[in-house]
């Protein structure tokens, strides 16, 4: 493990969109001033003449993006998740959703793990708020490379989507040949006691859990969730029918994310025992990013903890 | 602009207002005043200012028009469908369950509507995004923006105008109809966003104040806003918060309510006696 190497999934962020604006004209990309931040700076310094600073102002952002996209243009529009999903969420919802016009919504800073920065910043509603816009595709990324490859895919697919990037650097652990499908899950482990379903930066955490578990002679599915609407309903039937229990991952609140989406699936289509880790209906702190999902139980021992209790009961 | 031209836009405009009755009140709601305060202006845009083809409502080289007061969709729909975009009798369907037109303007369902608007605010924003994108694919057309005079007091309108500033938009036009109602009241005692034209020109747009009656007027800011390069347009027009209809004029209750049969029946006749002395002269 010692060799592995670490990338925020916002790089991904930023080289994909390069690449894209390499190949593709119609991509246009806007910052409310944190484009060294959201790496959408790595897309500026290739192609300046199509990224469009839109200062400290995300409302006018989005709006702005939903009337470039009207003119035939695909917008990515980044900023941190705070104020691309939570500030300018109405924007969001009537002037994008409702539009059902081309704007990607790219938002960096997403959860707990902006750690220093504190609770005014640690964003855990975002992915909840951006579910309940009618017809919006939710992404949330677990590396740098799926990050990269998602770019490509949102592109390619027509209408607005939200996709939530991280700032802290997590390890890469999907290969350059990985094949990133909108609304697939993907199987990282085989199991039969537990099944863990996790998102973004909780899925590398999955994994670990999942190796120590095995020593502990349980066996525990491992799959990764990186589209969280549509949710991949025949992965977490497959889970259900084969662990019988489910265990979801996720650096937001338990309110409106991804075990809440599971569970909403799961309750008319198979009724299953489910544990949610994420953030219990509370604001977060500041310290280092990975001191504080600890605190909050955001990292592989809490993992351990609830599936081997879980797996143990009847 | 000949005596004659300007006959029948002022032929067009009292249909327009007929337009806008018949809506609101075979809805039984909407917004008449201020749709009746923007129907000059929205008339001269679609029956002179604007490159737009009835027959190609698509066309990526059309000129763009937002309704950023969405609420008054009334007007729009009634300008729209005079214009040929779709059937005049449809405009007794507005709000109704079924309709394609919605209470707010929707591009999805409406042949014409180049945005969905309603929440205030939302709109100029939306124009200025398409006035950047034209320039960018190097498209020579223009984008008109309507707004409320109680709209401008959403901070969301000042980060646009910021915006449009800043990226030259010479190809947008901002027009604010200031009728001196909101819901509430008179502007100035809800939150007084006077003096209007100077904070437009603060923020670094080319503004002119005209009265939004007079088709004289009208043409010649727009002519002038056309000529007007390095920067975006503002266009503060005075009007009357439902006029042409007589007991609406000037008051805040007709904001968002619609006529009854009677008052229906009173407005109508007004505006055809009206349209009779046009088509006489």
């Amino acid at each position: 493990m010692a060799d592995i190497i670490r990338k925020a999934t916002r790089e991904g962020y930023g080289r994909g969109l390069k690449e894209l604006g390499a190949e593709f004209d119609n991509v246009v990309v806007l910052d409310a001033d944190l484009a060294g931040s959201t790496k959408t700076g790595v897309f500026r310094k290739a192609f300046p003449d199509r990224h469009f600073n839109c200062g400290i102002a995300e409302a006018n952002m989005m709006c702005v993006a939903a009337g470039l996209a009207a003119t035939g243009l695909v917008a990515f529009a980044s900023s941190f998740a705070m104020f691309a999903a939570e500030r300018a969420f109405e924007q969001v919802r009537n002037s994008i959703g409702y539009t059902r016009l081309n704007v990607k919504v790219c938002a960096s800073h997403g959860g707990m793990s902006v750690g220093e920065d504190g609770a005014s910043h640690q964003c855990c509603e975002d992915i909840a708020l951006m579910r309940s816009i009618p017809g919006m595709t939710v992404l949330c990324p677990a590396d740098e490379v799926e990050a990269r490859k998602a770019v490509r895919a949102i592109y390619l697919q027509p209408g607005p989507v939200y996709m939530r990037l991280g700032r802290l650097a997590v390890p890469v652990f999907h290969s350059e040949d990985y094949e990133f499908v909108i609304g697939k899950g993907e199987v990282l482990k085989d199991g039969s006691q537990v099944a863990i379903i996790a998102t973004g930066l909780m899925v590398y955490e999955a994994m670990k859990a999942g190796e120590i578990l095995a020593s502990q002679s349980i066996d525990a599915m491992v799959i990764n969730m990186p589209t969280i609407k549509p949710l991949d309903e025949a992965l977490v039937l497959h889970a259900a029918e084969k662990c019988g229990k489910i265990v979801t991952c996720e650096e937001h609140s338990t309110i409106g994310g991804l075990g809440e989406a599971v569970c909403s699936f799961l309750s008319e289509a198979r009724p299953t025992r489910v544990r949610r880790i994420g953030v219990q209906d509370e604001f977060g702190h500041s310290g280092p990013a990975w001191e504080v999902l600890k605190d909050f139980g955001l990292c592989a021992e809490n993992i351990v903890k609830v599936c081997a209790e879980f797996a143990r009961e009847n | 602009m000949t005596s004659s031209d300007k006959t029948q836009l002022q032929i067009q405009a009292c249909k327009v207002r007929m337009g806008i009755l018949l809506g609101t009140y075979s809805a039984k709601c909407g917004h008449p005043g201020g749709s009746l305060s923007a129907a000059d202006m929205l008339t001269y845009l679609y029956f002179r200012e604007m490159n737009v083809d009835p027959a190609n409502p698509k066309d990526p080289n059309r000129d763009r028009f937002v309704l950023s007061k969405g609420h008054t969709a009334p007007a729009l729909y009634a300008a729209l469908a005079n214009r040929g975009f779709f059937p005049v009798e449809d405009l007794a369907t507005l709000r109704k369950d079924g309709s394609y037109l919605q209470g707010h303007p929707n591009m999805d369902s409406v042949p014409g509507v180049d945005m969905s608007t309603g929440s205030l605010g939302q709109g100029v924003s939306c124009a200025c995004g398409m006035a950047l994108g034209l320039k960018y694919q190097g498209i020579p057309a223009r984008v008109y923006a309507v707004l409320g005079d109680g709209e401008i007091q959403e901070g969301q309108v000042w980060e646009a105008c910021m915006f449009a500033a800043h990226y030259k938009l010479d190809n947008l036009v901002i027009i604010v109809d200031n009728n001196g109602l909101q819901i509430d009241g008179w502007i100035q005692d809800v939150m007084n966003p006077y003096p209007i034209a100077d904070k437009l020109a603060a923020f670094g747009l080319a503004v002119q104040e005209i009265d939004g009656h007079d088709f004289d007027q009208i043409e010649a800011a727009l002519d002038k806003a056309r000529a007007t390069k390095g920067k975006p347009s503002a266009i503060v027009m005075r009007t009357v918060k439902g006029k042409g209809v007589s007991y609406m004029e000037d008051e805040a209750d007709w904001h968002g309510k619609a006529p009854n049969e009677a008052e229906y029946r009173q407005g109508i006749e007004e505006l055809e006696a009206e349209l009779r002395e046009l088509e006489a002269q």
